[in-house]
């Protein structure tokens, strides 16, 4: 075979291969990840100037904290038990924080809405009916500590564990990081005031939103070692390309 | 090799065409629009421009006529916070020391009647309480009962001119201002407070006088008030980002 049809016969197979995502997929995954790091970071900078963390309406330094983060603050007024003040940089920290709650809130309404319309919820992420139970979870979890490799199925769709896992991101950890969020604006909850009395207040709207935080980072931490595990570059590929080169399936 | 013909071509471009100017025009009236109905805040310029206009047009719209929750009294914060203040200016401890008798709030700018309010005029033009909470930026809060004199009262008194759009407002050492748009100066709660939980209002919260708006973020609340100036025109003063705050890097707007 000369090396011009081989070149052509690699290329027919690599336009055959299966798209793993959708370009819409992969556009909102990004800006979703773009949006969340400039999130993560510019949160963690608001919370040095007062890292203490109070349950219900009301919380200063002279009231009884739930918890405190042991750190010193940005805040020479904040009694941390350090002689050490960081650096403030609450400003620009604010101004991005919000200006890239904007760019999340705009690309999940995107994915929100097309993933309404084209099934994508439906076919992908929604378990399949006869995993329904606690078994099939069971039968998941043991697959993954015996670290078997997933079947040809399996790799080319989301097993009913990693599908739970986005639905609880999805659907639970970013609606209720946005709501805490929108709680701690003074104006919104003029408005809406349910949006912040419903939470029990303004300082556990704060903490709620710390804890949905966390929750989020250690999401975040399982599903890059995820990705890690399970073929790095290809995993990536197809996250950037849509398409996994078919060299690389599993037989 | 799929082939577009010549035709498919020419509606394809004047389909691109159309949409695009469509969009750019688009743009142009939402801008337009925007402008004309006060959306677009002092500090809309730089990077984080795009993100804070959206903030602050949401909130104009979504909040036209919203009143900041008030609390119960049983609510009220048995220890709040007063913040940390710079040391007080040689002014402020010579008026201090003759019990703020001689505490003068100059209006001036775009109003019909200048005027140097004593705090006994103040007083005079009627009184106001509301228990909100006070939320400082870095998170931490407390409620108390506020008590004073609305600003729309004293702005009325002054007779502010109708094309006055933003309410510029000094502190006595003129290093802190901050402005307020017309939405928010006219807004019932805002108030210009002299009295904290039945008594006068603490030096360090800000007595004698202190600018208070309960649905923005506690530095919005300017201490020490000696001067309100009426503008058509944020841009006169300071870097023109509407005030200290942007200057040091915080949002004009501080309701989020």
């Amino acid at each position: 075979m000369s090396t011009a049809v081989q070149a052509r016969k690699a290329a027919a197979v690599r336009h055959s291969a299966p798209v793993r995502h959708s370009g819409l997929v992969r556009i909102t995954h990004w800006l979703t990840f773009l949006s969340f790091a400039a999130l993560l970071i510019t949160g963690g900078e608001i919370v040095i100037s007062h890292p203490r963390f109070y349950w219900g309406e009301t919380g200063n330094v002279n009231m009884r904290p739930l918890f405190v983060i042991p750190i010193p603050s940005s805040r020479d007024t904040v009694p941390t038990g350090y002689h050490y003040v960081m650096p403030d940089q609450n400003g620009w920290s604010r101004y991005l924080h919000f200006q890239s709650a904007w760019v999340l809130v705009f690309t999940a309404l995107v994915y929100g809405i097309a993933g309404l319309l084209n099934g994508h919820f439906r076919r992908n992420l929604i378990p399949e009916r006869g995993d329904w139970n606690w078994r099939a979870y069971w039968a998941r979890i043991a697959q993954y500590l015996r670290r078997a490799p997933p079947s040809r199925a399996e790799s080319a769709s989301y097993n009913v564990l990693q599908r739970s896992a986005y639905l609880l991101v999805i659907f639970v950890l970013f609606p209720l990081i946005i709501w805490t969020g929108l709680a701690l604006s003074p104006a919104f909850d003029s408005a809406v005031p349910a949006a912040v009395n419903l939470l029990g207040g303004r300082q556990s709207a704060r903490t709620l939103h710390f804890f949905l935080s966390i929750a989020l980072v250690l999401f975040l931490a399982v599903h890059v070692a995820m990705v890690a595990l399970s073929g790095f570059r290809s995993r990536m590929r197809a996250m950037i390309t849509g398409r996994t080169s078919t060299m690389e399936e599993r037989p | 090799m799929k082939s577009i013909s010549r035709r498919a071509l020419i509606t394809r471009g004047i389909t691109t065409g159309l949409a695009a100017t469509a969009g750019v025009s688009g743009l142009a009236v939402a801008a337009r629009m925007a402008k004309r109905y006060g959306l677009i805040p002092p500090d809309s310029c730089g990077p984080y421009g795009p993100g804070e206009t959206l903030t602050y047009a949401a909130q104009r719209l979504l909040t036209a006529h919203s009143m900041a929750r008030e609390f119960p009294r049983s609510m009220i914060s048995k220890s709040p916070f007063a913040n940390e203040v710079a040391p007080p200016t040689d002014a402020f401890r010579r008026l201090q020391a003759g019990g703020f008798a001689n505490w003068r709030l100059t209006v001036d700018g775009l109003v019909a009647h200048p005027t140097a309010f004593s705090l006994a005029d103040i007083h005079a033009l009627g009184r106001s309480s509301q228990i909100t909470e006070v939320a400082c930026e870095e998170g931490w809060s407390y409620i108390a009962e506020w008590i004073g004199t609305p600003l729309s009262a004293v702005l009325r008194e002054a007779g502010l001119l109708p094309q006055a759009r933003y309410l510029v407002y000094f502190s006595i050492d003129h290093y802190w201002w901050d402005s307020l748009d017309m939405a928010d100066a006219h807004h019932p709660q805002t108030l210009l407070t002299w009295g904290m939980n039945d008594g006068d209002l603490p030096v360090p919260f800000g007595g004698p006088l202190r600018m208070r708006v309960p649905r923005q973020l506690g530095y919005k609340n300017i201490k020490y008030l000696v001067h309100l100036t009426a503008t058509d025109s944020i841009k006169r003063f300071g870097k023109g980002l509407g005030s200290a705050s942007p200057e040091g890097g915080y949002a004009w707007y501080a309701g989020i």
